[in-house]
């Protein structure tokens, strides 16, 4: 008896579902091919952009009809993991280029070296696509990336008569020390406010402005880690910034770049090194009348050189419509389309053409210093490794905030990093 | 007598104190979602808006469907609650009443379900959905919230079983009374608050999920209310504060109508079911 009324609540579900199932998301019975493109858009003007070119694809291609389903940045990588397993991941993916080693090494997205135009090919140069390159295939089509800035309060700046920096004459890290002490007034004002909450990926990808690698492949193809001279150089400024000189706040060295904000706004902080896009939230929560200015982070040995994690666009491995998902993916990056997203997310397109576009060589808003320093950004040093979440989480982040917190020192820091990371690295590399 | 006034008014205060420490974040989420993009920036925030403001509200249901997806939890929390709790009932009336080594081995692998991390179940819980033709339909859904619900309502609903004297039941069999009219008239209203607070539990939880809603449902018209907020989210944790209050504020409506409207009735059944005892 109450294994009847069971079957029959399931059956009864079973029912009401039939109607309601979904098929793979890209049937053609009509001949009609249909695409689901996963956006993580999330600002309005980029939701928007992304909206409207989905729809100028769609008038322009009545046989191939593209879906736009709004994804979200939060558990992406979970919810694409469980998408693959069960077959029903979106044929054309948004993520970011950190995030797919896992999927590109597992057989879950196709390997689009064969499918692209030469156009796009082209147009987005070699130190982009090696974010997206995994073994032999490449795995996704950079398109949008963030240099890290010096956001500043121009008045401030202005009234100390510091030199100011240029891409073209940026600060050395020194100089960069020696001016953030020198604009710190010593009554809980600071030259600079660190947003510390990922302290490794801002260390290692500034880190690349002096030459630090970190991570380096031996000949057996093996990864080690090495705390070299190149890598001291960034978290010692920082280091010495917070516990040396007093000239930047320790309090902000666990908060996230928004949190910085109020202390920017209320006078605080002369300056606050932040992702380029986070200009959209300055436009929109500055007080009227603050003058603020994008200056370029410090530059080392290596220039202004920095890593970056670009957004991508890949295809699943399980689309049956792979050469379709790629045609939709070039229209999507088109040089005037690619500025549309681009300005949409406040930030910069990979594409050549693209940073040539007027609309992003604009000095409103810092858009001129932002173009600036694209030639200057490479693939994010760690991007490649595999067991990097895990040195990342167990190793690197406490090591890292110990360190900058004044709780350790350097030696520590780099025994930390070297040895424990390395025993870690190992059991990915057996 | 003055030890005990004094005793009363620090257990008062120690009260206080911890209401206004569950009140905060829901007083701050209100405040916040009133406050203008400038005052969200201040270095000194205020508790009152200085500016109060609808555009947050204007905005977020500019940019996303709130309704829609609002209607959609509703759906699902609600089928979860009354199926959970369909199912649950008979379930720990057998468990609480009939001591078996089985009905132990049952409570004790409730227990350890309870430790199973999301990400373990998620995949083999999708590849089962797939095959019954259950991804992206909410009634799939609720299926996962009911699965998902029912080792802690059972285990709920055990104890409020427990608390039902079976002398009444016995009473009510020597009165005449069949298995069924002794389980409908008699223990069934006692458990009522029991119930009640079962279904509570089930709705609540069904009404926050975010993980299962976001993995199973890819439709943008079937999305529930979690997974359209965290809309309002960029990458590294970067948020559209405002809008993203205002929306969360009015999400957690419904929680409290539904609490509200139900709150009485567990209360009143409680004492109800302690006088019998």
């Amino acid at each position: 008896m109450r294994t009847g009324w069971l079957t029959g609540l399931v059956a009864g579900l079973l029912i009401v579902t039939g109607s309601g199932c979904s098929g793979d998301g890209s049937g053609s019975e009509d001949g009609r091919i249909t695409l689901r493109f996963q956006s993580l858009a999330w600002q309005k003007e980029s939701v928007d952009a992304n909206k409207e070119l989905v729809r100028e694809w769609n008038a322009a291609h009545p046989d191939v009809e593209v879906e736009y389903v709004q994804g979200s940045w939060d558990s992406v990588h979970d919810q694409l993991l469980t998408s693959f397993e069960g077959g029903e991941a979106p044929d054309i993916i948004h993520d970011a280029s950190d995030d797919l080693a896992d999927f590109a090494y597992g057989g879950y997205l196709a390997d689009l070296s064969g499918l692209l135009s030469q156009r796009l090919t082209s147009d987005i140069p070699e130190r982009s696509w090696e974010t997206t390159t995994f073994g032999d295939g490449v795995y996704g089509v950079p398109f949008l990336q963030e240099p890290r800035v010096l956001i500043a309060n121009a008045e401030w700046l202005k009234e100390s008569g510091v030199r100011i920096p240029t891409p073209e004459k940026p600060w050395s890290w020194d100089e960069f020390r020696r001016i953030t002490d020198e604009l710190s007034g010593g009554d809980g004002k600071y030259g600079v406010a660190w947003p510390l909450k990922e302290p490794v990926s801002a260390t290692l990808n500034l880190s690349l402005s002096t030459g630090g690698q970190l991570f380096h492949r031996g000949a057996d193809g093996k990864v080690r880690i090495r705390f070299e001279e190149g890598d001291e150089v960034v978290p010692r400024t920082i280091h010495d910034q917070v516990n040396t000189d007093g000239s930047a706040s320790g309090s902000t060295l666990g908060s996230g770049g928004s949190d910085t904000l109020p202390g920017f706004f209320g006078g605080k902080y002369a300056m606050v090194p932040l992702g380029f896009s986070y200009r959209q939230q300055i436009v929109q929560q500055a007080p009227k009348g603050f003058d603020w200015q994008v200056l370029p982070a410090p530059a080392g040995a290596d220039g202004l050189t920095q890593g970056v994690s670009p957004q991508t666009l890949s295809v699943a491995e399980d689309s049956p419509h792979k050469k379709e998902a790629a045609a939709f993916i070039d229209f999507l990056l088109r040089p005037d389309n690619m500025v549309r997203l681009a300005r949409g997310d406040w930030m910069l397109p990979t594409g050549s053409e693209a940073l040539r576009d007027p609309a992003l060589r604009s000095e409103k808003d810092g858009w001129a210093v932002g173009t600036a320093l694209a030639a200057d950004l490479r693939s994010a040093p760690a991007q490649s490794v595999r067991g990097y979440p895990e040195w990342k989480d167990k190793v690197a982040t406490p090591a890292f905030q110990e360190y900058y917190s004044g709780a350790i020192g350097l030696g520590e820091l780099r025994r930390r990093l070297v040895k424990d990371g390395n025993l870690v690295l190992a059991r990915y590399q057996r | 007598m003055r030890t005990s006034r004094r005793a009363r008014a620090g257990q008062y205060a120690a009260l206080l104190a911890y209401l206004v420490f569950l009140a905060f974040p829901f007083l701050w989420l209100i405040s916040t979602a009133f406050k203008p993009a400038r005052e969200l920036a201040s270095l000194h925030p205020t508790w009152l808006p200085q500016d109060p403001t609808l555009d947050n509200f204007r905005q977020a249901f500019d940019e996303q469907p709130l309704l829609r997806a609002a209607a959609n939890s509703l759906v699902a929390a609600l089928g979860a609650a009354v199926i959970a709790v369909l199912i649950a009932t008979p379930m720990a009336y057998v468990m609480a009443r009939h001591r078996t080594r089985l009905a132990k081995a049952a409570t004790g692998w409730v227990v350890v379900s309870q430790a199973f991390p999301f990400v373990l179940v998620i995949i083999p819980l999708f590849l089962v959905l797939k095959n019954l033709r259950l991804i992206d339909s909410v009634p799939g859904l609720i299926m996962v919230y009911v699965v998902w619900a029912l080792p802690f309502a059972l285990w709920m609903l055990v104890g409020y079983v427990r608390a039902v004297p079976a002398e009444m039941e016995e009473a009510a069999a020597v009165d005449g009374a069949g298995k069924v009219r002794t389980l409908v008239s008699i223990t069934a209203p006692l458990l009522a608050p029991g119930i009640v607070a079962t279904a509570l539990f089930a709705f609540i939880s069904a009404w926050n999920e975010f993980f299962f809603a976001l993995v199973l449902l890819k439709t943008p018209e079937k999305q529930t209310l979690p997974v359209v907020l965290t809309h309002f989210l960029g990458a590294e944790g970067v948020a559209d504060l405002g809008p993203l209050a205002a929306a969360a504020f009015l999400a957690t409506i419904p929680s409290l109508v539904v609490f509200a409207l139900i709150q009485k009735r567990i209360t009143g059944g409680m004492l109800a079911g302690a006088v019998k005892s």
